[in-house]
This record gives structure tokens, C-alpha cells and sequence, in this order.
């Protein structure tokens, strides 16, 4: 689960990062009033959404007191910032943070990630700051310091330290350093973080550290016992439709094409979406509907896909375990009768009670395309794709 | 010969007394599987499906000589379960569990490394279907009947696809040693690389079926470690070709974040390795074929 930059700042703030003064502002005059706050003078003024490369979208600029603020922020409030990282849709600015501008000596990188080789936590520095994280990867690959730290340890003092000095860090600036390892580290571990990222972290023109940005994610499974990350949700920057499909136990992420999927299990809906494209089509979606699925989940996935208006026919492919093959056709059937569908649906039902489930959508009488095999079933979702007109 | 789990293994069930575990121990029971007792909290005393129900691990490993656990037990707990199994000295742990937290995997991997070797607890899963020898028993939430007795390994990290690989092989009369499924999360108790190493030490198995996905660096470790350590021919398949970078496909180690994790890119590594990769998700079963054949004309 992703939140705010603002949300972001908070909280390592209280675990002891040093962050830049500003508020939050929902409207052009909050945003003035903001400005006034931090004493009428020059700020920055920063859209607050779910997705990096803000600044090159047009979404964060250094504004010169209160009048081109209020300006800047009633053109930037209620619109839908396209950055490299959203889709073309964009995502919408409902919030804005405003700043005190820094007077910046130097921008380094510090990043906090769930290392799956060590399967540990790692930090990964480079002394150069403000560079895109993948970029900098390719481009400057040997600025990149990594340090894996020991669950049972923890982020040890001699590991900040020697972070420290091969950022090259003066003197002065080694105990802030380690102080905001450390915080990056509490917080990462306390709150079930999967990602801390402050870029850039400035030295200032004073010689203090404070961090310009802030970024962190959280592990979903973690959230029942970290309440007051869930409560940072903000379904407003997620996909309708998957926020829906959440909501009902089944995992969903939409994509461009045009057939939509309701499969059980990850793998074989990768799978799925993998022999749509090998047949010359194109998934509108993944959607995993789970184990032990009823009718009324079926159901569930049905308007889920059908939310999306690209969908012009839908694949249905279970290969049931923990599932039921009769649960999955009395759903088909419910769904038809429910929901309303009026685009073609292949059915492709495998394992657990599949003689059942073949009868009961053989006997509904309902126009359902049925397929034997994995990819039969891909290819008859092709095939019943309606034909465009031919001029 | 077969891996992990024979006619011999003796498996206690860590939420027995739960639905879930009550009706998918029953299914191993008819299978022919040695499920000798169950363990919940609070529950030691009663019985569930005839067999002894205990408070603790270490009270069911020394009442029954139990040397494998399933787990079954709610995200919240199922890493101190996976611990409490360690310690009581059971061998082998299967954990179907979805939605543990990877902190608490953390935690338990750091955990099994205070065993020495001889008393290890090797872990399957999190978020896995399970373990089979066909024939033999299973411990899991498989549908046991799509596996025919054989010799080829399975190892994937999808239960669902894992099955339509062990059918496509069924229908092709290809039978299969054992099938293990590492599960789909990010951190998991065993690795490809880790189940290869007991397939190609198996005397009962003559060729593996690997099936990969993208997120991760464990399919491009195992291609390396089949190039330079294995004497078995291998086959694979990697799903997730049509998946976008940067969104999880359900799996919550399903996502594109670093170099080398596309299925394409994986693929590539894979192949430039010696293994035999399927084109697509329904040639699985004819890859082994075709991988079998190709063994048999060598010898």
C-alpha cells in the first residue's frame, strides 16, 4: 500500500528524520494561507499523488509568495497529473503540500528495500541524489552502496557510520546521518514497511540534513495489526476497479486489451493472460478469484470485469482444487441472471467436481462457450471477440 | 523414491481442529497419508478424525513420532507456528498460509538458521498448495487424482498451474515422483534451487518440470545452478509474459521491480542455461515429453 509523500514525512518525522516545515492544503487559499504560515515568502508547492516523477510532470514548483501559490494551486488542483509511472488517465490532485524552500548544498540518495536474495532488509545510498532510483542504476550503477542488515541486529551503529563516511559526509553532518538511518530503520521495521526512500536527503547551504522527499510502502499482509497505516488509505489515487475487486476478496489489476479474465490462482492467470496474447489477443485484466470461491464471489468477479467498458468477451478458466467446479458454474449462471451479461463468456472448468459443473452449465441453456483445454479456451475467447465492421 | 514425503512420513496437522484443516487432513487420510495427530492451542485432549489432538508440537512429536507438519494456522500466528514446528524437531514443514507478513518470514528464516544441519527443518511455502508423491500421500490442499506415479519432478511456485502441468502430463501418460509447490510470496522456506538439489538426488526421479514466474531472482539462481550442478535434464515455464512491470499479479512476490525479472528476460537466462522452455502454458506437458524423448535418444 502506497501513501502521500506528506503521510510519508510524518511519520519519519516522528521517528526522528529532519523534514522541511510546510502543511497541507485542499484548496487554492488554504494554500496561500500555508504560505503566509511559513512566512509569506518564497516555497514550493507539491502535488500530492500516488506516483513518482512528480516534478517533471509539472506537478511541483518554487513559487515566490502567497499570490503565486493561490495561482499555481487552483491550476494544478482538480486535475489528473501524467507522470512516467501513472498510466495515460493520470492520477488526480486532490492535495497539496506546501514547503519552506531549502537552500541545498548537496543531494544524496537513501533507499530502504525488502532485499529478496538475502532476504533481508537493505539499504541502498548513492551520494547522487535526485536521480530517479532506475535511472541511476543504469547511469551512475557504482555510486550505488549496499548494506544488507540481520533481522536479529537490526541496523548495527557501525554500519551507519561507515554508510556515513563512504557518502562522503564531513565531520559534522556523521551523527545526523546516523540518526536518520536509524529512524529510516525503526520505522521500516516497526510499521511493516516494504519501502523507505528519501530522494533527495540535501545537505544544506548550513551543513543539516533534511529530507526534500519521502516515499514509503507497506506490506499489505501486515496492515491487520498496523491500524494506523491502513487508516492512510486514500481510495481516491486507486483504480476504482480494483479497489471494488479488493473489497471482495479478488485480486485485480486492469490492462488494456479487450478480454476480460476470471481465473483461480495467480500463476495460471498469468498463465491465461500469456495464451490470450499467443492466440492474438489482448486481457483486459488479471483477476484472481481465490480459493474456496462461492457463487456470490463469482458473481462479484463478473461485475467487476464487466465494470470495464473495453471488455468485449470474457474467459473464464478454473482448474479447481480448493475450489469447486459446481460452486463455479452455479456462479456463471447466478451471474447471468444477476448481473446482466450480454457479451459472449468462454468456460473452461477442470478438477475438483468437473463433471457437475460441465452439467450444470450444459443444462442452464445459457449461450456459454465451453473449452476443454487451457488453450482451447484462449483461443475460442479470440475467435468470439465481436468482428469490427469492414468499410 | 520419491522427496519430502513417502509411505513413511508421519504428519501432524497445525489447525486440525479448524475447518479448513479438518477437511483437507481427511483428504490425505483417504489418500493413504499418515496424518498420526493434530495441534491447536487450547484444544489437547479431544480428537479430530480419530486422531489425538495436542496443546503444543513438542507434546505431539513425542506422543506420536510425528516427523512433518502442515500448517494451516491464520497469517497472524502462522509464522510463530512455523517456529514452534522447528523447535519440536519435526523435518520437513509445509505451510499453505496466504497472506503472511514478510517481516514474520524474515523473522522465521533467521530463526531455522539456529539448527545445526543434522536437525534442521527444511520449510515448503508460505502460500503453497502443498507437497505429492503420487501413490505415496501428500500434505496440502491438492486435488491428489491429476497426479499419476511416475518419474519426473515437479517444482513450481503456483498451485493452480502446477495442476494443469501435472495434467498435461496425465493426459500424455507422463507420471510424476514428487510435486512441490514453493509457494508465491517474496520470502519463502525453500527455494528452486533447494528442490532441485533433492530431485537430482532422488534415485526415483529421471527429469524436473520447473515452473516460474515473474518477480524474484530464484528462477535465474536455479537456471545457473542447473547449468553448472545438474546431471538431470530439466524443463520449465515461466507465466507472466502479458504481465506490466511494477504491478503485482496477485502473487504478492508477483512483480516486476529489478533487472532479470520479466518472464522474458527469464526465459532468455533459462534457455542461454540448457533448460528446455515451454512457448506456452499449454505445451507444458508436451515439453516433458519432448524433454523425456530427447534423454532417451542421449542414453
Amino acid at each position: 500500500m502506497d501513501i502521500h509523500e506528506h503521510q510519508a514525512k510524518d511519520i519519519l518525522a516522528a521517528f526522528g528524520v529532519p523534514v522541511p516545515r510546510g502543511g497541507l492544503a485542499f484548496s487554492p487559499e488554504q494554500a496561500a494561507f500555508r504560505c503566509r504560515e511559513l512566512g509569506g515568502g518564497r516555497c514550493v508547492v507539491k502535488a500530492q499523488i500516488h506516483s513518482g516523477g512528480r516534478g517533471a510532470a509539472g506537478g511541483v514548483k518554487l513559487c515566490d509568495g502567497e499570490a503565486a501559490v493561490r495561482e499555481f494551486a487552483a491550476a494544478l488542483l482538480g486535475t489528473a497529473l501524467v507522470t512516467k509511472q501513472t498510466d495515460s488517465n493520470g492520477k488526480r490532485v486532490d492535495r497539496l503540500w506546501i514547503e519552506e524552500a531549502s537552500q541545498i548544498a548537496r543531494e544524496l540518495y537513501l533507499g530502504f528495500v525488502l532485499d529478496r536474495k538475502s532476504e533481508r532488509i537493505m539499504i541502498v545510498a548513492s551520494g547522487h541524489g535526485g536521480m530517479e532510483i532506475e535511472d541511476l542504476a543504469e547511469e551512475d550503477p557504482e555510486s550505488l552502496i549496499r548494506m544488507v542488515l540481520d533481522p536479529a541486529v537490526g541496523l548495527a551503529e557501525y554500519q551507519a557510520r561507515e554508510l556515513a563516511f563512504r557518502l562522503g559526509l564531513e565531520a559534522g553532518q556523521i551523527a545526523q546521518m546516523v540518526t536518520v538511518l536509524n529512524a529510516c530503520y525503526r520505522a521500516y521495521r516497526d510499521l511493516d514497511a516494504t519501502m523507505v526512500e528519501i530522494n533527495p536527503l540535501v545537505i544544506c547551504a548550513d551543513g543539516s540534513l533534511v529530507a526534500l522527499d519521502a516515499k514509503m510502502s507497506f506490506d499489505t499482509n501486515a496492515l491487520f495489526r498496523r491500524t494506523q497505516v491502513a487508516a492512510l488509505r486514500d481510495p481516491g489515487q486507486e483504480d476504482p476497479r480494483e479497489s471494488f475487486a479488493a473489497d471482495h476478496g479478488l485480486a485485480y489489476v486492469g490492462l488494456d486489451g479487450d478480454i476480460g479474465c476470471i481465473i483461480n490462482g495467480a500463476g495460471l492467470a498469468m498463465a491465461s493472460m500469456d495464451m490470450i496474447q499467443l492466440a492474438g489477443g489482448s486481457p483486459a485484466n488479471f483477476l484472481d478469484i481465490g480459493g474456496g470461491a462461492s457463487p456470490e464471489r463469482v458473481c462479484q468477479a463478473f461485475r467487476t470485469v464487466l465494470s470495464d467498458r473495453n471488455v468485449s468477451v470474457i474467459l473464464v478458466n478454473i482448474f479447481a482444487g480448493i475450489n469447486r467446479c459446481d460452486w463455479i458454474a452455479k456462479g456463471v449462471i447466478q451471474a447471468y441472471r444477476e448481473v446482466g451479461i450480454d457479451l459472449p463468456v468462454v468456460v473452461r472448468l477442470s478438477g475438483t467436481n468437473v463433471e457437475a459443473g460441465r452439467r450444470i452449465i450444459a443444462e442452464s441453456g445459457l449461450p456459454i462457450i465451453s473449452a476443454d483445454t487451457l488453450a482451447e479456451a484462449a483461443e475460442a475467447a479470440v475467435a468470439a471477440r465481436p468482428q469490427p465492421v469492414s468499410a | 523414491m520419491a522427496i519430502l514425503i513417502t509411505e513413511e512420513t508421519r504428519v501432524v496437522v497445525q489447525g486440525l481442529s479448524g475447518r479448513i484443516g479438518q477437511f483437507h487432513a481427511q483428504e490425505m487420510i483417504e489418500y493413504g497419508t499418515r496424518v498420526v495427530a493434530g495441534v491447536t492451542p487450547g484444544k489437547g485432549g479431544t480428537t479430530v478424525l480419530n486422531r489425538p489432538v495436542f496443546n503444543t508440537m513438542r507434546e505431539a512429536v513425542e506422543a506420536t513420532g510425528a516427523d512433518a507438519s502442515l500448517i494451516f494456522v491464520p497469517p497472524a500466528g502462522a509464522a510463530d507456528a512455523m517456529m514452534e514446528a522447528a523447535d519440536a524437531g519435526i523435518r520437513t514443514a509445509v505451510c499453505v498460509t496466504d497472506g503472511i507478513p514478510a517481516q514474520d518470514m524474515m523473522r522465521v528464516k533467521r530463526f531455522l538458521r539456529r539448527f545445526p544441519r543434522e536437525r534442521k527443518m527444511r520449510l515448503i511455502g508460505p502460500n503453497c498448495a502443498g507437497i505429492i508423491s503420487p501413490g505415496k500421500g501428500f500434505m496440502g490442499i491438492m486435488p491428489p487424482h491429476i497426479y499419476t506415479p511416475g518419474r519426473v519432478g515437479i517444482v513450481g511456485r503456483s498451485g493452480t498451474l502446477g495442476y494443469e502441468a501435472a495434467s498435461q502430463m496425465q493426459a500424455l501418460g507422463i507420471g510424476v515422483s514428487s510435486s512441490i509447490g514453493i509457494g508465491g510470496d517474496p520470502i519463502n522456506g525453500s527455494s528452486f534451487r533447494d528442490i532441485l538439489e533433492l530431485f537430482e538426488a532422488d534415485p526415483g526421479t529421471d527429469a524436473v518440470m520447473m515452473i516460474g514466474e515473474i518477480g524474484g531472482p530464484q528462477e535465474a539462481e536455479a537456471a545457473v545452478h542447473v547449468r553448472d550442478h545438474m546431471t538431470k535434464p530439466v524443463a520449465a515455464y515461466i507465466a507472466g509474459l502479458a504481465a506490466p512491470k511494477g504491478r503485482q499479479m496477485g502473487h504478492a512476490g508477483a512483480i516486476i521491480s529489478a533487472f532479470g525479472e520479466s518472464a522474458q528476460e527469464k526465459v532468455a537466462l533459462l534457455s542461454a542455461c540448457g533448460i528446455v522452455v515451454a512457448p506456452n502454458p499449454s505445451a507444458m506437458g508436451e515439453t516433458v515429453a519432448g524433454m523425456l524423448a530427447a534423454a532417451s535418444d542421449a542414453a
